[in-house]
């Protein structure tokens, strides 16, 4: 057993977390960047860090991805980051040239309190930063909140660094993707091209984070959301903020600045949460919904409907972030599943409080927990087993384990692709998310049932 | 084994010149003292700067001190509960990330490598402090658990805010009665994961090994340091070592246990693979305990075999040496025969490897076996002696962030100091040509003109690739896609993408095969569509 040492007596926990279903504000800021055309990610602290999120993002995506850092020593944590951020500023211009440097903060910086906008203001008098580029940041303390929340605190930089209001509209609606995969990106900017309404889509790493191989290597491909598109995001009719918990503060801050409306939506997983998507979009820029989409959402419920005897009554464990977990278990129910137990490693009050209105209807208890890790997951699994786990990579030594299939879901996942081509927001996502459950539960009706009882059609 | 070398190198010094070109004047002058030409086999290194500071923007390819230490030393052990102390991303990240393999097969074995434990401190944490946390996290895994060791792992902000790791380390020891230990690796210490190595290994000497007296029974008793076991090397060295009649006291740290290091100092001879990341255990081992190192490599048949041959020889055993040439004799034939079948398809090519504080050095004997050429190569993390050899030791000046990592003053153990080999046993084998505490470095073995630059970083690896059109590049997974993106292979080093084992005989046969698949691959002759082979416009008639 890999997990040998996970008792199934569950004993409470104050101070220990044992496999997080979380990780650290910083990653979400790279993710976000990332997302702008032109920006090279910047992470104000020592260079482990920088070292550790491009690691990851790389085995995630399997794509190159830069960042630069301020590579703080000993000297630089005690008497301040400021000429290694300085220097950093030089140095990248010089050798990358980039439009953007988008710096976030780590623990270290955020302790000793490093100012990193009156830093940015001194390399623009010092002439650091060429004419006409940028450098924007946000503050993401690793001991604040989770990858989520600093993915939050990107986009809510970059919208505070770079939207102005020329006080003309322009006719667009902003779109808050939330932290989901470069292909959801793409599919989110396909349904807004479908019902023909002009969209900023920001960040958007879809090109950057599953790019070509083409024989150049370009470290700024012509794709992410461009500098001027996020400057007009306040002459914008409204914004979408999909995910609340990755997008409604830039969202929040579009409103509060420049009395853009924002609409708080869940992600757009699953048939009902894209019904919705689809709706806000209609009335938020004044047009009907296309024949196309109509077609897409009766192909989803199509499938729902002819596959419902494989999906009804079986039990599923999800671990991962709160806007994804949220979208996740409402599409489950929808099918007929028992959403049994639900971890994220996020915190915020509101996500235990609403997976319990969700499942109200379900007529049994639920376990939810907020901040949870998939330690205790795992207790809850060999207390009442499931039939299906949707998580991220981390889960496969559970479903080994406990011999339970698994579709990948979230993030990172290091040991699988597809999730950076093929989406799960929107109704094809949703067909897709079907189509691999069904896959992982017929696998295994397949492996287990008897020879009298081994089905050709299914 | 003579590698083809006809056609001439690219001059080094253009090279350099290309390279630095674009710097800020001042990050120029740092980066071009970290950049020499190789002077040719068995001819004098020159001078390079290296454990030097990053500069900051660069993109460079290092970690940090946590990564050295818990990451690397630490975390291929299995049955130690290691906390991280700190924010959650350093524990998240360090999660079984580095494919250190290991055998916990054996009935009530105890693994913990599979867990990530964290006490993922909060704004709360930071503004009032961490030990109580800490000490309750403790007493939470010990509950749960009941380990024989605890140890605990400061990142960044712990250093800070002067949480004492140590005196809660003593403190839960008492009350839990096992032995519960701290490392200061945090991550702004030292300029690299070399700083880290260091502190991994004061903790290993300070709190585990030599307290525990009762070692395996064996005739020839090593320890193999700095040895991983990623992808599972550490199983090919162990399976040639038994093959050999050599009992394995230790491996620091591939296929671990708490209990093997505490009863290392019962061996007879200390073999170190990575000398970067190990040295510091190996030389205090020798002064508190009296037993002798030298270094080893298991990377490549020829050197695999020469290195085998050097523990038979500090062992002067006939009964040994007839067997290590037995055991030699009677894996070659299968390397030999797979080198031959697939060195034509390699012959003449070249490689790159910038990569850890050995590993570059190491590999190139793998590739020079399939007649391959390296042209240019560094390290991540190493010092100069790794470069050029330990004679330079005594001329390496101690800067500000060396001078922070502590240096263990160490001294002969009044009860288990026995010399291995007396002054006459050590001339009579230096005589026979058997060298101790002998690294000679990587440039010596070198070809001549062969670039050497220390922390390559993004800027420099893209003109390297553009001016050299190498055939396969060498590094970690931060700059795996980007040289595919390039149209070129890329194999990682650090953890081998999905390979391995690569040490040893059967490791070498696995990476023949590798990198012929590598460099023979047919993805990147796809590149071209056929349209853009022959762009010709075609037109129809109107009428068509």
């Amino acid at each position: 057993m890999l997990l040998r040492h996970t008792p199934k007596e569950i004993t409470g926990r104050e101070a220990l977390v044992i496999n997080p279903a979380k990780t650290c504000q910083p990653i979400g800021a790279m993710v976000a960047a990332l997302g702008i055309e032109g920006c090279l990610p910047h992470s104000h602290g020592s260079q482990g860090c920088c070292a550790y999120h491009r690691s990851t993002l790389s085995r995630h995506y399997k794509e190159p991805v830069m960042a630069a850092t301020s590579s703080f020593t000993e000297g630089a944590s005690v008497f301040g980051g400021q000429a290694n951020l300085l220097a950093a500023i030089q140095t990248i211009f010089a050798l990358y040239n980039p439009e953007v440097i988008a710096v976030h903060t780590t623990c270290l910086s955020e302790t000793i309190g490093d100012d990193v906008p009156q830093i940015a203001e001194k390399a623009r008098q010092e002439g650091k930063v060429p004419p006409g580029k940028h450098v924007i940041n946000a503050s993401t303390p690793s001991y604040v909140g989770s990858h989520v929340t600093g993915f939050s605190n990107m986009c809510l930089g970059i919208v505070k660094n770079l939207a102005v209001k020329t006080g003309k509209r322009n006719g667009k609606i902003n779109i808050i993707p939330g932290f989901t995969e470069p292909s959801d990106m793409e599919e989110i900017k396909r349904i807004c091209a479908m019902m023909k309404v002009p969209v900023i889509l920001f960040p958007d790493t879809s090109g950057v984070l599953n790019g070509p191989l083409t024989g150049k290597y370009l470290m700024f491909p012509k794709a992410g959301t461009p500098v001027e598109e996020l400057k007009a995001t306040g002459d914008s009719r409204a914004t979408l903020a999909l995910g609340e918990w990755a997008s409604a503060d830039a969202a929040k801050y579009l409103d509060s600045a420049f009395k853009v409306p924002p609409v708080i939506l869940d992600l757009p997983i699953g048939l009902s949460a894209t019904d919705r998507f689809v709706d806000a979009l209609r009335k938020a820029a004044g047009v009907t919904v296309p024949a196309s989409v109509e077609f897409e959402r009766g192909q989803l419920l199509d499938v729902m409907a002819d596959m419902h005897p494989y999906l009804y009554g079986k039990k599923v464990a999800i671990a991962g972030d709160p806007d994804q977990v949220t979208a996740l278990a409402e599409f489950f129910l929808v099918l007929g599943m028992l959403p049994v137990h639900i971890v994220t490693g996020t915190p915020g009050k509101r996500f235990e409080e609403r997976i319990h209105k969700m499942t109200g209807t379900m007529g049994r208890p639920v376990n939810v927990k907020c901040p949870g890790d998939m330690f205790l997951l795992h207790q809850w699994i060999k207390n009442e087993p499931v039939d299906l786990l949707v998580g991220n990579t981390y889960l496969k030594y559970i479903a080994r384990d406990e011999d339970i299939p698994l579709v990948r879901h979230g993030f990172p996942i290091l040991d699988r692709i597809g999730h950076s081509y093929f989406p799960t927001v929107g109704y094809k996502g949703g067909l897709r998310l079907i189509e691999k459950i069904l896959t992982a539960l017929m696998d295994r009706q397949d492996r287990d049932s008897t020879e009298t009882g081994f089905e050709l059609v299914m | 084994m003579t590698i083809k070398t006809e056609k001439p190198l690219l001059s080094a010094e253009a090279v350099k010149k290309d390279l630095l070109a674009k710097y800020p004047a001042k990050a120029g002058r740092r980066r071009a003292q970290q950049m020499v030409a190789a002077p040719g086999p068995g001819r004098e290194a020159p001078e390079i700067v290296s454990n030097a500071r990053t500069l900051p923007g660069v993109i460079t390819m290092r970690g940090c001190t946590y990564a050295g230490c818990k990451g690397v030393v630490l975390g291929p052990t299995r049955d130690i509960v290691n906390i991280t102390h700190g924010p959650i991303g350093c524990g998240f990240y360090s999660w079984l990330t580095r494919r250190n393999q290991t055998d916990a097969s054996a009935d009530g074995a105890e693994n913990y490598m599979t867990y990530c434990f964290s006490t993922d401190m909060q704004d709360n944490d930071i503004v009032f402090g961490g030990e109580k946390k800490l000490k309750a996290a403790i007493r939470e895994a010990c509950a749960l658990f009941k380990p024989k060791a605890v140890s605990i792992f400061a990142t960044c902000p712990v250093g800070l805010i002067g949480d004492d790791i140590h005196s809660v380390a003593r403190e839960m020891s008492e009350e839990t009665g096992i032995n519960v230990f701290g490392f200061s690796c945090e991550g702004y210490k030292g300029v690299s994961q070399s700083a880290g190595h260091h502190i991994a290994n004061n903790g290993l000497f300070k709190n585990i090994i030599g307290i525990n007296d009762n070692g395996p029974d064996g005739k020839f008793k090593i320890n193999m340091l700095g040895e991983y076991n990623i992808g599972g090397d550490a199983f090919e060295i162990e399976r040639l070592l038994e093959k050999c009649g050599i009992t394995l006291v230790a491996a620091f740290s591939g296929n671990s246990t708490y209990d093997k290091f505490a009863a290392s100092h019962t061996a007879d001879l200390n073999c170190v693979m990575c000398h970067r990341s190990i040295n510091y255990v190996a030389e205090m081992m020798d002064t508190k305990f009296g037993i002798p190192w030298c270094k080893v490599n298991f990377i490549g048949a020829a050197a695999t075999a020469k290195s085998l041959r050097k523990i038979a020889a500090y062992f002067e055993d006939a009964e040994l040496a007839k067997r290590v040439e037995e055991v030699i004799a009677a894996e070659m034939p299968s390397v030999e025969k797979v080198q031959a079948e697939v060195r034509p398809r390699c012959e003449g090519k070249t490689a790159m490897l910038f990569v850890g504080g050995s590993r570059a050095h190491h590999y190139q004997e793998l590739f020079k076996e399939i007649g391959m050429r390296c042209v240019a190569a560094g390290y991540e993390f190493a010092h100069r002696d790794d470069y050029e050899g330990r004679a330079v030791l005594p001329s390496i000046k101690v800067d500000a962030d060396s001078r922070n990592i502590e240096e263990l003053h160490v001294t002969p153990d009044p009860h288990r100091h026995q010399p291995r080999k007396s002054p006459e046993d050590k001339e009579r084998l230096a005589a026979a040509g058997f060298s101790f505490k002998d690294y000679e470095g990587m440039i010596p073995d070198m070809e001549a003109g062969a670039l050497v630059i220390d922390d390559l970083n993004e800027h420099e690896a893209g003109r390297l690739i553009a001016l050299y059109k190498p055939d396969i590049f060498c590094a970690g997974i931060k700059e795996k896609y980007g040289a595919h993106k390039r149209g070129l292979p890329m194999k990682q080093l650090h953890s081998y993408d999905s390979g391995g084992p690569y040490a040893g005989f059967a490791g070498a046969v696995n990476f023949y095969r590798e990198i012929d698949r590598l460099v023979n691959s047919n993805v990147f002759g796809l590149i071209p569509a056929p349209w853009q082979e022959s762009p010709e416009l075609y037109a129809h008639f109107a009428w068509d």
